[in-house]
């Protein structure tokens, strides 16, 4: 998961770079592919901050849980 | 009443609320575990404010929408390195901190290795990239003072920043991290209300059509095609492949840095439990993200508004882009004395903005000398908790002062580039030996060493030879040529120096210790043993 999102989001700065006309294809008025694809690195950060939450809360949490209090032996 | 006058004011207040707070929270600490972290005791949201207070410089607020109002996408670039940064650290970092470690960076290092000399690597390095840091931080505010309330000359400057300085060694002598971290929660209120109010005034402006304000401001610009499609500031045509491979060694230097930031790191300590500090890192990236969005507003309304040759008379690096854009939307919906009130406001959230971070960057680098390099490097752990802290104290005035001095020299100069040293070293030296240590088996002392000293050296090396330091007319020394690195930031090479020296450091020695590293991985992820919130 570190990795693909490492992946895309050099992938963002290599086209930033060496992309440009690609990058300067406007969309919406005014609006290119450049602007969608840099609000699309924010989108898909809180996209994977939340699911990483949710991951960790459902099946992270209750393991650790448990095997803290095996060793430590008393519940909280 | 001048805007000049009216900032002034407002800046005391927040001064006199904050030192108030400070005194407040002197009160309550009394343990190294409330002088160093604050006493474990902040919720998550509490702690994503702070870090969100501590991470959002000057440098971001004015610098970004600096850069977003004179170069148009290029500045958008920059933010977006600023806030991927945080998925490294919460999807690698934050939690298994927290379980392992107690004050410092340098704590989670030890713990497998043998501790004298990785802490002293630690150590070092933490207190290189703070004082790399803290010094852009002060001779910005320098010169940030003399743009905002009309100063001119160095000595005002100078006194500007000697008053800075001693407000930040209160922070941290009488605060310790419960004082600095309300500072910070505190500035972080302050910077995205006002941030959101100038952004919804200027969509207002703009019907909330977000197409036809970056149409203006591409208009307002210099160069509309580099505006909106890159290449007006890095990586520009002239710079050829150099500058592409720059853009992506500040990419990589950007978005790894950020997780081996001493002061930032420190942050995940001051929390419960680990799962407080994964709620505080989910704030973070919350208040981060959508002030990063924010700029873009505010860069796209101060090149639409006010126009990139105002801007740039003002000052060429832009850096009076926000608070002259406060002031035009003010004065376009308001009149006159609503332009003074919104600059005003602007000014005094930017003063508290830098006061904020230079408090956490002492801190980090005052706790790491007393905890690594004192208490268990010198004193070899044979110390009270009260000697630490006073030791701790006595560091965090001692770093202020020799920041003063050095904001003072360095005055005038461009020192940008000491930032993204910063972020560089942190990600080539400290962040291979955080993950190494905290998810490699074979990874040992002599690899711990290997990694953050072969990081730092060969990030300050590649910097010293870089363009930045010499060989053009806005380096460091214009009329020397020593730059055979053609890049301005190390970090396409110094990081992955950083991560080869660790790997050949641990191959080349014979110390493996696995039974050490199994107890890192079941604390690190399951906090048994963890540090818990102190009781009072």
């Amino acid at each position: 998961m570190t990795a693909a999102f490492l992946v895309w989001y050099l992938l963002y700065v290599v086209l930033s770079g060496f992309a440009r006309d690609f990058m300067g294809i406007k969309v919406l008025g005014n609006i290119n592919v450049a602007l969608i694809f840099g609000v699309l690195q924010f989108v898909s950060t809180f996209g994977i901050a939340w699911a990483y939450a949710r991951h960790a809360e459902k099946k992270l949490d209750p393991i650790a849980d448990e095997i803290r209090h095996e060793i430590e032996g008393r519940p909280e | 009443m001048s805007s000049e006058a009216l900032s002034t004011v407002l800046f005391l207040l927040f001064v006199a609320a904050t030192l108030g707070i400070t005194f407040w929270a002197s009160r309550q600490t009394k343990t190294a575990a409330d002088y160093y972290a604050g006493g474990r005791s902040f919720s998550g949201a509490q702690n994503g404010l702070a870090i969100g207070g501590d991470y959002m410089s000057a440098a971001s607020f004015l610098g970004i929408a600096g850069l977003i109002a004179l170069y148009g996408y290029d500045g958008f670039l920059y933010s977006i390195g600023f806030l991927v940064a945080w998925l490294v650290a919460l999807l690698l970092v934050a939690e298994l901190m927290r379980n392992s470690g107690k004050f410092t960076m340098a704590d989670v290092l030890a713990f497998r290795m043998s501790p004298r000399p990785v802490r002293t690597a630690a150590g070092v390095s933490t207190i290189t990239v703070s004082i790399f840091y803290l010094l852009a931080q002060m001779v910005g505010a320098g010169a940030l003072v003399g743009l905002l309330l009309g100063i001119e000359g160095p000595a005002a400057k100078a006194w500007t920043i000697v008053a800075v300085g001693i407000l930040m060694i209160v922070y941290v002598v009488v605060g310790g991290m419960k004082g600095t971290t309300w500072v910070q929660i505190v500035k972080a209120v302050l910077l995205m209300g006002g941030a959101t109010l100038v952004t919804l005034l200027v969509l207002g402006k703009y019907g909330f059509n977000l197409s036809s304000l970056m149409g203006e401001a591409a208009a307002q610009s210099s160069n509309p095609t580099t505006y909106t499609g890159g290449g007006g500031r890095y990586a520009t045509e002239a710079q050829g492949l150099a500058g592409k491979l720059d853009l992506i060694s500040l990419g990589l230097a950007l978005v790894l840095g950020t997780a081996g930031l001493p002061h930032i790191l420190i942050r995940f300590y001051t929390v419960p439990t680990a799962k407080d500090a994964r709620k505080s890192v989910l704030w973070g990236i919350g208040i981060i993200g959508t002030f990063y969005l924010l700029t873009l507003v505010l860069g796209f309304g101060a090149a639409a508004l006010v126009g990139s040759k105002t801007i740039a008379a003002q000052d060429a690096a832009g850096n009076t882009a926000a608070p002259q854009l406060a002031q035009a939307i003010g004065q376009a919906i308001f009149g006159e004395v609503g332009g003074t009130i919104l600059l005003a406001i602007i000014a005094a959230v930017a003063f508290a903005t830098i006061l904020a971070v230079v408090a956490g960057l002492t801190l980090a680098s005052s706790s790491s000398f007393a905890h690594d390099l004192y208490a268990h490097v010198f004193k070899r752990g044979d110390v009270t908790e009260k000697e630490e802290v006073l030791v701790a104290r006595i560091s965090a005035f001692v770093i202020g002062a020799v920041s003063i001095g050095l904001g003072i020299l360095a005055q005038g100069q461009n020192v940008a580039f000491l930032v993204a040293l910063a972020f560089a070293v942190a990600a080539s030296g400290n962040l291979p030996a955080i993950l190494y240590s905290l998810f490699w088996k074979r990874f040992n002392t002599a690899g711990a060493v290997a990694a953050i000293y072969g990081g730092l050296v060969s990030a300050l090396v590649l910097v010293i030879f870089s363009p930045v330091v010499s060989g053009k007319a806005t380096s460091l020394f214009p009329d020397a040529n020593f730059a055979w690195f053609p890049l301005s930031n190390p970090g396409l090479v110094s990081i992955p120096i950083g991560f080869l020296a660790g790997w050949i450091g641990t191959k080349l020695s014979k110390e493996y210790n696995a039974a050490k590293y199994a107890e890192i991985e079941v604390r690190s992820l399951t906090g048994v043993g963890a540090e818990k919130a102190a009781e009072h």
